[in-house]
């Protein structure tokens, strides 16, 4: 086969790609009571999935997109608290306009550095929704949050609460897919394959004429939106928004969660939010220190042997022992 | 306002300003020298402060003894550390590095939780330092002059030896151009690994003295980070005079707002960070192009 129609076949959608939606829907009927964890791992995929985009693809190393998981958390829990709008739908729009603003608006400014001046800004624009949120207590409810939000029914139809655990799952397994096919869509495009080259060659990208801060605020906007509707999904499942939507350790987390799947993959969010949710779900409670102390030798080793991640690690097993395929 | 009080703030912010100088001062030289993002660094600070509080308590060295032991022990280890951990990441992404010193944080956290517990230490404070002195205006509490006298020593102390000192020289060399500066001959792994254990131990030594201000437990490094990486961000990477004068606009900046805005005042000095950094990527203090 030639180049060219490998490269086209590359794009097009595998059998086997269904099979991670297929496992979900199974998961849906043989966990029936675990469905609740269920909705915070597909909460997590989506998350580190809109991270992805920026760091996996586009290369920029942050340490704030809490602020757009916070950003659409609040967004929908400030509507359903102060104006009574609880639709569900029409709130993941609004947390995804609204994450979306923030970060064109964030993006024009700071991509225009790199660097440890980068990484300080999104963690200072971080910090500073967080003060924010803090400070205007009247509307965001401050250091406690907003406990206890309902939402309405979906289309009018299938009850959305923390009681209803079946239609959240769905609700957020939908949600997820289709999120999903809009990145993969985005990636697989001329777009994705621009973001790709100024991730590996900035200086290239300049040289050729491609507008690199132009295709890097957009995807930094796409990815907030993404992470925006994710933290609209936790409020509405959880029913409750709090300060530690927005905090560092919910960035860290989320980077943890990728880098430990494997960035710049698709697949990779997938694969660490379902090993880092169920190993904190299953160590965390009971030992949390251990878990702690686990989590952080396991990032060492992953930053000194394993670059890839789990993914990663796979594909440089299936190269050595595999043949040639690739 | 009257004059008394205008001084105490600047006084109580001044002592805070010399703990964070202290602390992030090693941090600003090794991110200038390597480039490295060590996100760590409030780790060793926190290794430091439990060392100089625990040693006091079980062996009864001295507060100034303990706070040598300090700074040697977690130099000591610090340089373990950056043979063992950081050495292979040093060409390697940002990201990497990140996340080394990201998960080098959650393992020490853990660790000091395990070995000492998760509660508060406290320092017992020497009589010699616990008192007031008069200083003719008003009445100030002995410590933080002393924090005060001992930063700006301290500042003097580094500058010297950074700006007179023929290792001074190759650091800044280093700083400036690493590549012009490895060309002549100046072995800059070396130069790093020097810097790092100073760096470290003088973190550690701030993780002491300030134990009475910042307070010390093992939430220590992720509660601070923000605060010393802005610390070193404003004052410009691999500048002695900069950080100091950055931790002290910070130290009285957060005390005033502390008073006046106890809720979230700190908005405002994420808010100027974000504006000076957007105007001045390389910092206030800090050269263009380093």
């Amino acid at each position: 086969m030639n180049a060219p129609m490998e490269l086209a076949r590359r794009h097009r959608l595998q059998w086997w790609e269904a099979l991670p939606w297929i496992a979900a829907l199974a998961c849906f009927f043989a966990f029936p009571n675990y469905l609740a964890f269920g909705t915070q791992v597909l909460v997590t995929i989506l998350f580190a999935l809109s991270l992805d985009l920026v760091l996996g693809y586009a290369g920029i190393v942050t340490l704030g997109h809490a602020a757009f998981f916070g950003a659409g958390a609040y967004t929908v829990g400030m509507m359903a608290m102060h104006w009574g709008w609880n639709e569900p739908l029409s709130g993941l729009l609004a947390a995804a306009l609204v994450a979306g603003a923030i970060g064109l608006a964030s993006g024009l400014v700071l991509l225009r550095t790199q660097g440890l001046a980068l990484l300080m800004l999104t963690l200072c624009t971080m910090a500073l929704l967080e003060q924010a949120a803090n400070m205007g207590a009247e509307w965001t409810g401050g250091f406690d949050g907003m406990p206890g939000l309902s939402f309405g029914k979906i289309f009018g139809l299938f009850g959305f609460d923390v009681l209803y655990y079946k239609s959240q799952y769905l609700y957020a397994l939908a949600t997820l897919l289709i999120c999903f096919l809009a990145v993969r869509t985005l990636v697989y495009s001329s777009f994705g394959q621009s973001l790709t080259g100024i991730r590996e060659n900035l200086l290239r990208m300049h040289a050729v004429g491609a507008p690199v801060r132009a295709r890097q605020v957009i995807a930094y906007t796409i990815s907030a939106a993404l992470a925006g509707v994710a933290g609209a999904l936790f409020a509405q499942a959880n029913g409750y928004v709090n300060l530690a939507v927005l905090g560092l350790e919910r960035s860290a987390g989320v980077l943890i969660v990728l880098i430990l799947g494997g960035y710049g993959r698709l697949y990779g969010a997938f694969v660490g939010a379902i090993a880092y949710m169920l190993l904190e779900h299953l160590l965390a409670k009971a030992y949390p220190t251990a878990w702690q102390l686990g989590l952080g030798v396991t990032l060492i080793v992953v930053a000194l042997f394993a670059r890839n991640g789990v993914i990663g690690m796979f594909d440089a097993l299936r190269r050595r022992f595999g043949g040639t395929r690739t | 306002m009257d004059l008394n009080s205008l001084i105490s703030i600047l006084l109580g912010g001044m002592a805070a300003g010399m703990v964070l100088f202290i602390v992030s001062v090693g941090l600003s030289v090794t991110m200038g020298l390597m480039g490295f993002v060590n996100l760590a660094h409030g780790a060793f600070a926190m290794l430091g402060g439990y060392a100089i509080v625990l040693s006091m308590r079980h062996w009864g060295l001295p507060f100034p003894a303990a706070l040598a032991f300090g700074f040697v022990a977690v130099a000591t280890v610090s340089v373990v550390f950056e043979r063992l951990l950081y050495a292979p990441l040093y060409r390697a992404r940002e990201l990497d590095q990140v996340l080394l010193t990201i998960g080098l944080n959650f393992a020490l956290i853990a660790a000091v939780t395990l070995g000492v517990g998760p509660e508060t230490q406290t320092v017992q404070l020497p009589g010699w330092l616990s008192g007031q002195t008069d200083l003719g205006l008003l009445q100030y509490r002995t410590y933080s002059l002393v924090l005060i006298v001992a930063g700006t020593v301290l500042m003097l102390a580094l500058l010297f030896g950074f700006e007179r000192t023929r290792i001074g020289a190759r650091i800044r060399a280093a700083v400036d151009n690493r590549r012009m500066a490895q060309s002549m001959g100046v072995d800059v792994g070396r130069l790093f690994t020097l810097t790092f254990a100073l760096g470290s131990g003088l973190a550690a030594v701030g993780g002491g003295l300030g134990a009475e201000i910042l307070g010390l437990d093992p939430q220590y490094p992720f509660r601070y980070l923000v605060y010393f990486l802005i610390v070193v961000a404003v004052g410009g990477l691999g500048r002695i005079s900069g950080v100091f004068f950055a931790a002290i606009l910070i130290g009285v900046l957060d005390f005033v707002l502390k008073i006046y805005f106890p809720k979230g005042g700190t908005l405002f000095i994420y808010a100027l960070t974000l504006i000076l950094l957007l105007a001045r990527p390389q910092g206030l203090f800090g050269k263009k192009g380093s």
